[in-house]
């Protein structure tokens, strides 16, 4: 049992990576167990992520070297100090996204099985699925660049392998190729930047570079293709533009898990700038630019979203929209990195807000692309001027679907609402007029979803909806899984955010602990 | 307290505020219970006054999604004639918007 545990990190990649394999064997000679195996393996997935996660909330940071006898040290003793294997690093920013994907790909899972049950080509489909999880575990628990980017590259085809794995008339392969394409430059960017930092440092470990930092030219190539590059992951305006068109087109479900995928690229933004950079740079101007970034994010995501009538873009932009939300509040934390005082009085809070909202953010925008997916599912309509009177018919969808509108709107008691208080409190302390505009995004969200919902679940039962009926007990279930944790969060918000949270931001602040943990005082 | 979730200036505490909510909602309900009961199902006043004229066909009254908040972007015209352009759908113009961000954000780290 104790192997099992000493080797958690292993297992979160090793073990969506078996079972990937195996599933098209699976699928060709025992087609009957198929569901019951992609079931297994995503909880299997998702408990060894919880476990890790524990694991780092009561012991501390993880550092775990591949290939070397348990017990010995990161960086070998006959290795000049330098960690020359492949290093997992998970320290409290890692297993609080470790967490966030573990639930929402296991729910997702459940959602699909049924969703996807009389559709051709699923063993491929779910092997494409554990390789997207494997992507999102291993981007957000490695300490190595390389191994960073490769983690990076798996999360982007398998992720645009899934948008277009049901082409719907060729506007699927589109919105994938597009998504591949944007996600490909950013991926070459990201690869250039390591090879910038390995020229210098000789050494691909995160902890060993950070260690090294300094303000060179080279250093700051680096920096900003990591920013543009990863913030275009993320879904950032002004390089969200392939995101609309991928999660509009996607399997419903698959949506639900793409919008943990892009905050994959979140966390590699967040770990670049605080862990690898932190102080060496000026941080109020960096601070100011992802500021800058989020404001973007949030107004232009948010008036493009209310124009919509597809429903699933529509919420796509909602997703850019939230995200503005997540860089304003760490941006803040960011710009007053260099100054104690205001990081005492409000920077910490704008980080626990902002990272909060990523959980958040996974949890409700999850539940409302399933609960959309429900519908469409159901009537097999995207369009909200062909939509009405669905209340009748699907009240379990819609009561799911209201909890997660009135979430994202920043309505009590729901999760949504905790976070950005959080985030509005801090924001004004920083600058009035940031925490206004994000106020009145929230409204403007809520106006939104107003429509979406009068759009779809109001009115009259229509005649050509009459025999719509609700859809089967798994994709409920997966629903269930996503609003337990949307009310949980908004009841408890002291305690994820004491418990998660505190841990997750004081990781990003405190650059010195993860050197530490990897090089034992440094080199 | 349980739930209290401290915000920077304050604090919030969901379990409060349904408490209050709940006896709000207690309250109105007591006095919505004094008023006097005249509503008769499946009687002429149960069916929509439009002016005496027939009720239309229900696909025919739902407001659909299109019919919403066109006064809104009608509003904001100017902006969103430019904005929405700039959502082209051509992958060349997104690349060409990662090109430009990368130029913008390069010369703010250098020049501030």
């Amino acid at each position: 049992m104790n192997v099992l545990f000493d080797n958690l990190p292993a297992l979160l990649i090793a073990v969506p990576l078996f079972c990937a394999f195996l599933l098209p064997i699976i699928g060709r000679f025992l087609p009957q167990i198929r569901d019951a195996w992609i079931i297994c393996a995503s909880f299997a997935a998702s408990l060894i992520a919880v476990i890790t996660a524990f694991t780092v909330y009561t012991k501390g940071t993880i550092v775990y070297a591949f290939g070397a006898a348990a017990g010995s040290p990161a960086a070998p003793i006959d290795s000049g100090g330098i960690p020359f294997r492949i290093i997992f690093t998970i320290d409290g920013f890692g297993a609080f996204m470790l967490l966030s994907a573990a639930i929402v790909s296991f729910a997702v899972v459940l959602y699909l099985v049924s969703s996807q049950k009389e559709r051709s080509g699923k063993s491929e489909f779910y092997a494409l699925y554990l390789l997207l999880t494997a992507g999102i575990f291993g981007m957000v628990s490695t300490g190595d660049m390389f191994n960073f980017f490769v983690f990076l590259e798996i999360n982007s085809l398998a992720g645009a392998a899934l948008v277009s794995y049901h082409r719907r008339g060729g506007i699927a392969a589109e919105g994938a190729l597009k998504y591949l394409i944007v996600n490909t430059v950013g991926g070459l960017m990201v690869l250039f930047s390591i090879g910038l930092l390995y020229a210098q440092y000789n050494s691909l470990n995160m902890a060993v570079i950070a260690s090294q930092m300094t303000l060179s030219t080279l250093n700051i190539i680096a920096l900003v293709l990591f920013i543009t590059a990863l913030a275009m992951k993320a879904g950032s305006v002004p390089f969200h533009f392939a995101t609309p068109d991928a999660y509009s087109v996607a399997p419903s479900g698959i949506t639900a898990v793409m919008i943990v995928a892009s905050q994959a690229g979140l966390y590699g933004l967040f770990r670049i700038l605080f862990t690898l950079y932190g102080d060496t740079f000026n941080t109020v101007t960096l601070g100011w630019i992802i500021i800058v970034l989020g404001v973007l994010s949030m107004v232009i995501g948010v008036t493009m979203a209310i124009p919509q009538k597809d429903v699933k873009r529509l919420l796509a932009y909602h997703a850019v929209s939230q995200t503005g939300y997540m860089l304003l509040g760490v941006g803040v934390a960011l710009a007053v990195l260099g100054d104690p005082v205001a990081m005492a009085s409000y920077g910490q809070t704008a980080m626990e807000g902002g990272l909060f909202h990523i959980i958040n953010h996974a949890m409700y925008k999850g539940l409302l692309f399933l609960a959309v997916g429900a519908v469409i599912y159901r009537t097999g309509v995207w369009s909200l001027n062909k939509m009405g009177g669905l209340g009748h018919n699907m009240k379990w969808t819609m009561i799911f679907f209201l909890i997660g509108a009135l979430a994202i709107a920043g309505i009590p008691p729901f999760n949504g609402f905790a976070s950005k208080l959080m985030i509005y409190e801090s924001v004004f302390a920083f600058n009035p007029a940031l925490s206004i505009i994000a106020m009145v995004v929230s409204i403007l969200t809520l106006a939104s979803f107003m429509k979406v919902f009068h759009s779809m679940f109001m009115g009259p039962q229509l005649p050509e909806y009459a025999e719509v009926k609700e859809v089967p007990k798994l994709m409920i279930a997966g629903m269930v899984i996503l609003t337990i944790f949307v009310i949980g969060f908004g009841l408890f918000p002291d305690l994820v955010v004491n418990n998660l949270v505190a841990p997750a931001g004081d990781a990003l602040i405190n650059k010195g602990a993860y050197i530490t943990a990897v090089l034992g005082g440094g080199l | 307290m349980i739930g209290d979730l401290l915000t920077g200036y304050g604090f919030w505490n969901p379990l409060v505020w349904i408490a209050v909510m709940v006896t709000g909602l207690l309250i109105a309900w007591l006095i919505w219970r004094c008023g006097e009961s005249d509503y008769d199902k499946g009687t002429e006043q149960t069916k929509p006054y439009l002016s005496g004229n027939d009720e239309p066909e229900k696909g025919a009254v739902h407001i659909r999604g299109g019919n919403m908040y066109w006064g809104f972007t009608h509003a904001l015209k100017g902006y969103y004639d430019k904005l929405i352009p700039l959502h082209s759908g051509v992958v060349n113009d997104y690349l060409a918007w990662f090109l430009i961000g990368v130029i913008v954000i390069f010369v703010v780290v250098i020049m501030v």
